[in-house]
Order: structure tokens, then sequence, then C-alpha cells
């Protein structure tokens, strides 16, 4: 086929439903009253909303055609680093749509869902294994959720000791959300520098470890795609001050059943299912973000929790040091359904396999194109590698440039500008779901883009050409936003 | 973005580590960022500066600025009390990347120690800082 897979095709514009349509349009007929007419109450008697008159095909070629202007990760590949937007298996979406499960009502008992709390029991405990760690919760509704639970997780821990404290440690390789999450139960964050390897040493925490400190928020592999390899150091430092350390698992990806969280010290860590465990994200949610403890924190999970009894599974608020409920209900049940899919699919070894092809996919990203792309650190990297503009400054090309490119070769750009440690960052994620052939492909755009910098930066500048719409002004939207009509 | 020969740095203004400049003017000191750091943020959008009257340690935030880019913080070159904001900032983020030195503004402090701007770096020093960036 074409090299290069971006190309120009007939995109249709489509008008807003309510520019479409024409009075007395219809979807369907609906049947003739067979019972007399009578009179409305008068305080019922109004106008009713603002709906377009639409036919069938009005609507669904409306639709039709906005999914046309979509990308996503069934139309090519989506290396968004540090969103892991690895493919979505259908067969999760079809177990989620089993009727039993699909239609079961959240208010039901727990005799007449059985299934249900045995599948989310089941979960837990290989979330427990793939991590290491004890116990696992699966109420958060999210990543930055997930995170407030930790936080929540190591407050009652210390206020359980009657030892309050009020600060902790945040490196400049955690992610962003970190900060807003310990903020948000109370403690001060305490920014630390990583060191010129792109890591976190040792001596840093032990100048900001003390007393007063709860603990720290790491990131592993942290946010330039690097494993922190003193981390099991780094434990024992805030440990043997009283601390505790959190874990944002966002980059599980790159460790699935190859790390076990425990035995380095974690104490508590989140998962992102809609990243490492293959449900759907990107359009805003639905996420699922479970925490996963040790034996310190186990006792202070969030009720209700589900409790197994000679095989008949029920919930239990019994847990009396239990932080208490972090949301309605049990949390994203369908996402929860949709993981345990794909680790039922992938069984122990496909997902070591996994995180083990995600990590040589972004190495071999990373080998080829760091003779064309500045490598601010060039080691062995995880999941996902950082490149920045360096190499391209000379032609007054930067990050955003290339990556407008990039969609004119069929690529969804990959994450830029962060992580903030590496200016004018390129995050690459391939993820384990690209097959060689079109990881080359990608390298090959990368290169012919950086080339195209050199002769013709004008391309770059004015990208990307071929999509629905070209570049938006970004900096207008931003200040002068319009929020409404 | 520039290159360093393009680069605007007054040599009427002391330059700190994080990229803010001061300004001695009578008995307050003007800060803002320099030419070097609106041009790495890129476009700015938004600046949030602190209420006036607010005191201040050096190397403490006193607000932050987002570009299209990213959000950074701001930080004190030196002590004081806030004795005055650049209100025009609020409508105009634009001016912080059209004149840096001018009125792109940030603060005006009261400074704790009139002396702390003297540990500053000179434009010839914050040159070479950058030059080994």
């Amino acid at each position: 086929m074409n090299k290069n897979l971006g190309t120009t095709g007939l995109i249709l514009n489509e008008p807003l439903l309510w520019e479409k349509g024409s009075k007395g349009r219809t979807g369907f007929s609906v049947p003739e009253s067979d019972v007399d007419a009578s009179p409305l109450d008068s305080e019922l008697v109004g106008d009713g909303p603002d709906f377009p008159d639409l036919s069938e095909v009005d609507v669904v070629r409306h639709y039709t055609r906005l999914s046309t202007w979509n990308f996503g990760v069934d139309t090519g590949m989506y290396p968004l680093g540090s969103c892991t937007m690895k493919y979505n298996p259908k067969t999760n979406e079809r177990q989620a749509r089993l009727p039993g499960f699909a239609g079961a009502h959240p208010l039901l008992p727990p005799q007449l869902a059985q299934g249900a709390l045995e599948l989310m029991y089941k979960l837990e405990r290989y979330l427990d294994e793939v991590t290491g760690m004890q116990a696992t919760s699966l109420q958060p509704a999210a990543g930055a959720h997930g995170e407030l639970a930790g936080m929540l997780l190591i407050y009652a821990y210390h206020k359980h000791r009657g030892d309050q404290r009020s600060k902790i440690i945040i490196p400049d390789t955690a992610h962003g959300t970190n900060p807003a999450s310990a903020a948000l139960c109370g403690y001060r964050p305490v920014p630390v520098k990583s060191n010129e390897n792109g890591v976190l040493s040792v001596e840093t925490i032990e100048a900001v470890m003390d007393a007063e400190t709860a603990g720290i928020m790491v990131t592993n592999p942290n946010t330039i795609g690097l494993f922190e390899d003193h981390i099991r150091e780094i434990c024992r430092v805030i440990h043997d001050k009283g601390g505790l350390v959190y874990c944002d698992g966002a980059n599980m990806n790159a460790i699935m059943g190859i790390v076990d969280m425990n035995e380095i010290g974690i104490d508590v860590l989140h998962l992102n299912l809609h990243k490492t465990f293959s449900t759907p994200h990107g359009g805003g949610g639905p996420g699922s973000g479970p925490v996963c403890v040790n034996d310190k924190l186990e006792p202070f999970l969030p009720v209700p929790r589900i409790v197994e009894k000679d095989g008949q599974y029920n919930l239990s608020e019994d847990f009396p040091r239990s932080i208490g409920k972090l949301d309605t209900f049990h949390g994203h049940f369908g996402v929860m359904i949709k993981a345990y899919s794909y680790i039922m699919s992938m069984g122990a070894a496909g997902l070591k396999k996994a995180s083990q092809l995600s990590v040589l996919n972004a190495n071999y990203i990373k080998e080829r194109l760091k003779s064309t792309y500045h490598l601010p650190h060039d080691r062995p990297c995880m999941h996902e590698v950082v490149f920045n503009d360096q190499n391209l400054q000379a032609y007054k090309i930067t990050t955003l440039d290339v990556a407008k490119r990039l969609m004119d070769y069929g690529f969804h750009p990959p994450t830029v500008y962060f992580p903030l440690v590496v200016p004018g960052a390129i995050m690459i994620e391939p993820t384990e779901t690209e097959c060689k052939q079109d990881i080359d492909r990608f390298i090959e755009a990368m290169q012919q883009i950086a080339q195209e910098a050199k002769e013709d930066p004008e391309l770059l500048k004015s990208a990307p050409h071929r999509s629905k719409v070209r570049r938006l002004d970004e900096t207008t939207a931003a200040r002068k936003p319009c929020l409404a009509n | 973005m520039k290159e360093i020969h393009e680069l605007d740095l007054p040599d009427d203004v002391r330059y700190a580590e994080d990229h803010e400049w001061v300004r001695s003017e009578g008995s307050k000191l003007v800060v803002g960022i320099s030419d070097y750091a609106q041009d790495q943020l890129g476009d700015i959008v938004f600046v949030e500066l602190p209420e006036v009257g607010a005191k201040l340690s050096k190397g403490e935030a006193f607000g932050t600025v987002e570009s299209v880019k990213a959000v950074s913080e701001l930080y004190m070159p030196v002590g004081g009390t806030i004795a005055a904001i650049n209100g025009k900032l609020e409508e105009s983020p634009e001016l912080v990347n059209n004149q840096p030195y001018g009125q792109g503004w940030m603060v005006e402090v009261q400074p704790g120690d009139p002396k702390e701007i003297d540990a500053l770096m000179t434009q010839q020093a914050y040159l070479e800082m950058l030059k080994g960036l």
C-alpha cells in the first residue's frame, strides 16, 4: 500500500441538527390514538422543547458523518504518551453487554447479584496478583479519584496512630494530577527535583523527608518513561521516618506481572483499568481507578467491601476503620467487566508479554529516532520515550509543528509539552498494540518530517493540511473562550 | 522560538534563576518574567497574581502563568510585601509576550531587605546561564 497513510478524501460537511430537517418530518409514525381527547390542566400547557423535525435518515447520516471526523485507536496508531491508548478488544464489549450484567440494577440485594459480586471479587484478587499487593478496592471512579483514595487511606493510617502529618513529597517526574490530589486531602505538596538521569536520588528524598511528612507520591515508571531504579532505597527512607509510599500506577502497562509493588516497598498503588486493562477511554470516560494496598492500609479500604463465605458473596460495611464510601453504588461496573474480560483473555503469561512488548516497542522507536530527534535521557526506557525539538530549533520548528504535521501522515499526535521537566517534550507511547510494520511507518513519518523541517519548514508551520479543519487558533480560544453559542 | 542572540535582555534589570526579572524603582522593586521565559512558554493566555499586601519570602510562589503549552509557577526573586499588581494582565495577558519588561510587568514589591536584589544575576551572568541550558 501507499507508504503514507494520510491522503485526501471526500470529507462531508455537516450542519447542526437544528439547521437540518423541516417542519413535519419525522422518524416514525405515531399510532392513531384510540382514546378520547381530554383537556389538559392549563398549568401543564406551554411551549414544547425546541427539537428539530428530522427523518431517520437525517439523524443516521448526521451521526455517521460526525463519526468520520473522529480519529481513534480503531482508526490508527494513537501514541499518546502516558495515556496507554492500547486497542480495546471487542470481546470486552460483548461480555459487558451480557444481559445479566448490563441489566443488573445496582440496588439488587446481594443474593440476586451473585454473578456481579463474584466478578468484582475475583477482579480484585487478580489485581492483587498483578501488582503483588494484598487487597484492592474497585470503588474509585477514575485515576485522579484513585489518587485521592490513596491519600485518604494514608491520612486515615496516620490519624489512627495519633500521628498527624501535614506534607507530601511529590517529585517533578510524578503525574501532573498528584499535587492536586494531595492538596485536596489537606496535605501540602513538597516538590522535589529528579536528577540528571531523569530519576530520583535517594539523597534528595533524605533531605526533605521528616516526621511532619506523611509520605511520598511517586510515579513508577515515572513520567519520563524511566524506571525509578532507587525506589527500594527511597521507600526505606520514607518508612524509616514513619511515612508511607503512594505509587501512581498510570504507567503500569510497562510492568504487569514483572514488578512486585509490595516487595519494592509500595504501600498503596492505584491502577487505571481504562489504560492498562484495555477499557476504552479518551472521550471523557468512564474510567476506573482501583486502589491496591498492603496489610498496613487494608483495614482502611472503602466500604462496602465484597466478602466471600462458602462460595456466597456479600457486601459488608463491617470495617470500623474504613475511610467510608467513595461514590454512588460500587464504582464503574461496566469498566470492571471489560477489564476482567481482558485479564481472562490474556492470562498471566499474556499480561506479562503485553508489558514486555510495550517496552520493546518504545525502545525500538527510541533507538531508530534518536539520531533524528534529540533524546534528553539516552538510556533504556520503559513503555514510553521522550524526545524534544532541540535539533529543529535552527529551522524555527517546534514540537507543536511536528505534532500537527504527523496528522497529515495519518497518525494521532503524541503527547506534547509534557512532562514539563523536558522543554519541548514529545512523549511517544506505542503500546503493545502496534505491529512492527506500523511502528516502522510511524518512524519513517517522523524522519520525513524532520527532513521537511530543514527543506520546507513552512509545510510544518501550516500543518495539518489534510484534516477536516486546519490549524486552530488555540491562543484566541484560550484567551477569549466562547463558552456558549 | 528565539535563538539566544535574538533575546531582548536589558541591562537595567536583574535576573533570577527561575527567569523572573527585577527592576529598582524608588524604594520599590518591579517584577516580571524575562524575554526568554515568555518565548519558552509561548502565547500566554492567563496570569494569576497575588493579593496586594501579601507577604512572601524569596523563592515562594507568587502566582501562575498559563500558556497554550503549560501552566508554570512564578517565584519571588526577592522577599517582601506585594505593593501593587498589574491588573491589565487579567484582560490582556498578551502584554507579557509583547512587552515583557514594560507593560507586561507583574507585581511591585516592597522589599524586606533592599539589598537582596544584589544577589540576583546581571544581564551578563543571566546570558551565561542561558547559554549553559
